[in-house]
């Protein structure tokens, strides 16, 4: 058995950044065994396109109605019929909440074994092994799977890094039918709600963060100005979200988010252990604090001492000023 | 009908975590309910509250893992179990997920089963949804509010937290379900009903009681590491006005090139 396989998860039609990432490190696991995408939902083309550009040799797509959307049961059970069928040695996902699902959904079917939200993956002959964060990321496992049959992991999104597009690029399309007819399928989905014009947390290569030092709900509004000329996503301590200023989705740490990017900006966050675990991946993290002596500093390359009313919105300014 | 939600110990998340010479780690014995599944027992409690169901805290773990099942029984769940069997042994979570499935399938009648999103120590949740798969039962993942539950008919709404947005999904009953923090606010136990749990009697089940076989894990643990050292220290940002700080962080930020 050979090959690795990477399940593509899209929005708008697009694969997400993790699943190019995924094809990314495929690619480096595969060596000369083929790079094969997963493309299932409605109206897929594009997505198949783009997942050979990112390195895909191979494309299995499925095209239909009942995976519009990704649901578990009609997901799994194409996934498990696939797999059974062509045994692949390595199926990738990114550790997205429908990527987390899906693999460890297959890999029960299949009797495998799943390393969940990694950042390292190597294969060496049978052997997957994988560093994953564990214990609010406050230490690292060494995890690792020896077998003949398909080995699975999700991917921590950032960890890995994806191929330059190359429109050059060509791949086989095989198309495949669903398993599962609608009327077999238990759930239906029936609407999705998204923030309007938001950067997806996870994906983001710069976090603005800010904690209970804001002091309300319209604290916020430097703290927006300063993500949005950043094109950076919003993140938030637990402390803003529990009182009700800013909604849960923005939580970042143990019982929110974990995220990655190359800049986090902690802004009136006073950097508690729990906190940490969400964003102490940051390649670059700057805080913001009144409190000189905020644990925050502790894990921070860059501190300003001050006042946050004062010193966001210069902040943003002087961005501003040298990004335009 | 019967809820029954799973749930164990994990190491109070204030711990510090260190590795010794030999890759194993060491976080104390300070063990704290995985905080997740304060919410799922809360859950388990007001579905009790609102519904004529039976609820059981259910966990597969050592001894230590009695701890979580008293804080469920402290907070108004019905009864626990504890399953343990060498088998366990290790983390592998289709392993554990046999164990679970078994469980379930011997309390009987079970419309619904909750778990918080994953386990804080092993920050895995592939446990919760391979549960489902072995059962053959819905699984709505990562959910934020029940928007309504019928036992009866059989039907459950709700609404889930994916990086798509927030999905209204509906589905037919028994359930597996895992909640995210949004879900409500956590009950804390109460004197009377800590002193409550500390006299309940909490059978302990083994594979052959349950009549499954665990089969082997595939993944294997191998070791713990430290985390790489993150160098230097901070350097504070000094400036005669908040603008002054505010350009000379931003000139520090281009030249590293971190922009
Ligand atoms: C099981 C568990 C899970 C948890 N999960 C999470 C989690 O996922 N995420 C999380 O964030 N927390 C989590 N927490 C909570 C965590 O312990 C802290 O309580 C929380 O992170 C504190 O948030 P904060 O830093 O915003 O607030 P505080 O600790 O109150 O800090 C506010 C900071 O703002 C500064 N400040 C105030 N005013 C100003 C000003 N005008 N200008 C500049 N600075 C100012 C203060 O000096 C202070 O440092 C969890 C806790 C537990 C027990
Ligand atoms: N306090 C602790 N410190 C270090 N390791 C522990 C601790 N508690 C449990 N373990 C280990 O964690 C693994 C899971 O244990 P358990 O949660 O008891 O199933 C086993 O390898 C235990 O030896």
């Amino acid at each position: 058995m050979s090959g690795v396989w990477v399940w593509i998860e899209q929005g708008d039609g697009k694969p997400l950044p993790a699943s190019l990432e995924a094809l990314g490190l495929a690619r480096q696991l595969a060596g000369s065994d083929p790079v094969t995408a997963l493309v299932f939902g409605q109206g897929v083309d594009s997505a198949a396109q783009a997942a050979i550009q990112s390195g895909a040799d191979a494309v299995i797509k499925a095209n239909d109605a009942s995976l519009a959307a990704v649901r578990f049961e009609p997901y799994v059970a194409l996934l498990d019929k696939l797999i059974a069928e062509q045994k692949p040695g390595v199926v990738l996902a990114a550790a997205t909440a429908d990527g987390r699902e899906l693999m460890a959904g297959a890999a029960a079917d299949a009797g495998a074994g799943v390393l969940t939200d990694v950042t390292e993956l190597t294969l060496d002959g049978d052997t997957l092994r994988a560093v994953r964060p564990v214990n609010g990321g406050k230490v690292l496992r060494v995890e690792s799977i020896q077998d003949a049959g398909p080995k699975f992991a999700t991917l921590r999104a950032r960890a890995f890094k994806a191929l330059e597009p190359d429109a050059g690029r060509s791949g086989t399309i095989t198309e495949v039918a669903p398993v599962l007819a609608e009327d077999a399928v238990s759930t239906t989905i029936e609407s999705v709600e998204h923030e309007a014009g938001g950067v997806s947390l996870t994906d983001a290569s710069i976090v603005v963060s800010a904690g209970r030092g804001v002091g309300g709900p319209d604290g916020f509004a430097p703290i927006r100005d300063l993500a949005d000329v950043l094109h950076g996503a919003l993140g938030a301590s637990r402390a803003a979200v529990d009182a009700g200023w800013i909604p849960y989705e923005h939580q970042v740490g143990q019982t929110g988010k974990t995220v990655s990017p190359d800049l986090y900006i902690a802004i009136g966050i006073s950097g508690a252990i729990q906190h940490q675990a969400g964003m102490r991946t940051a390649k670059v993290i700057v805080a913001i604090n009144k409190d000189p002596d905020a644990p925050i500093f502790k894990l921070a390359r860059y501190g300003i001492v001050g006042d946050l009313f004062e010193v966001v919105p210069a902040l943003t300014e002087a961005f501003r000023k040298r990004l335009n | 009908m019967h809820v029954v939600v799973v749930t164990k110990n994990t190491p109070d998340t204030e711990a510090t975590i260190t590795v010794d010479a030999n890759g194993g780690a060491n976080w104390g014995d300070k063990m704290v309910v995985n905080p997740w599944d304060e919410y799922s027992i809360t859950e388990a409690v007001l579905l009790k509250g609102a519904h004529n169901v039976k609820t059981t805290v259910l966990t597969v773990g050592t001894e230590q893992h009695a701890e979580a099942l008293k804080h469920g029984l402290a907070i108004g769940i019905d009864q626990a179990v504890r399953v343990w069997d060498a088998a366990l042994e290790g983390d592998d979570s289709l392993v554990y997920a046999r164990a679970v499935a078994a469980a379930i399938k011997k309390l009987g009648d079970v419309g619904l089963v909750i778990f918080g999103k994953e386990f804080a120590d092993s920050a895995s949740d592939a446990h919760i949804y391979q549960v489902a798969r072995l059962l053959g039962w819905t699984m709505l993942g990562f959910v934020a509010k029940i928007d309504a539950v019928d036992f009866a008919g059989g039907t459950i709404r709700v609404q889930r937290l994916t990086e798509h947005g927030t999905q209204t999904i509906s589905g037919k009953l028994p359930a597996v379900i895992s909640v995210v923090k949004d879900i409500n606010e956590p009950k804390y136990p109460t004197f009377i009903g800590i002193r409550k749990a500390a006299k309940a009697d909490i059978p302990v089940w083994s594979a052959a009681d349950l009549g499954v076989d665990l089969g082997s894990g595939k993944v294997k643990v191998e070791r713990y590491q430290e985390l790489p050292r993150r160098e230097g220290q901070v350097e504070l940002i000094e400036g005669a006005t908040a603008q002054d700080k505010a350009a000379a962080l931003v000139d520090k930020l281009i030249e590293e090139k971190v922009l």
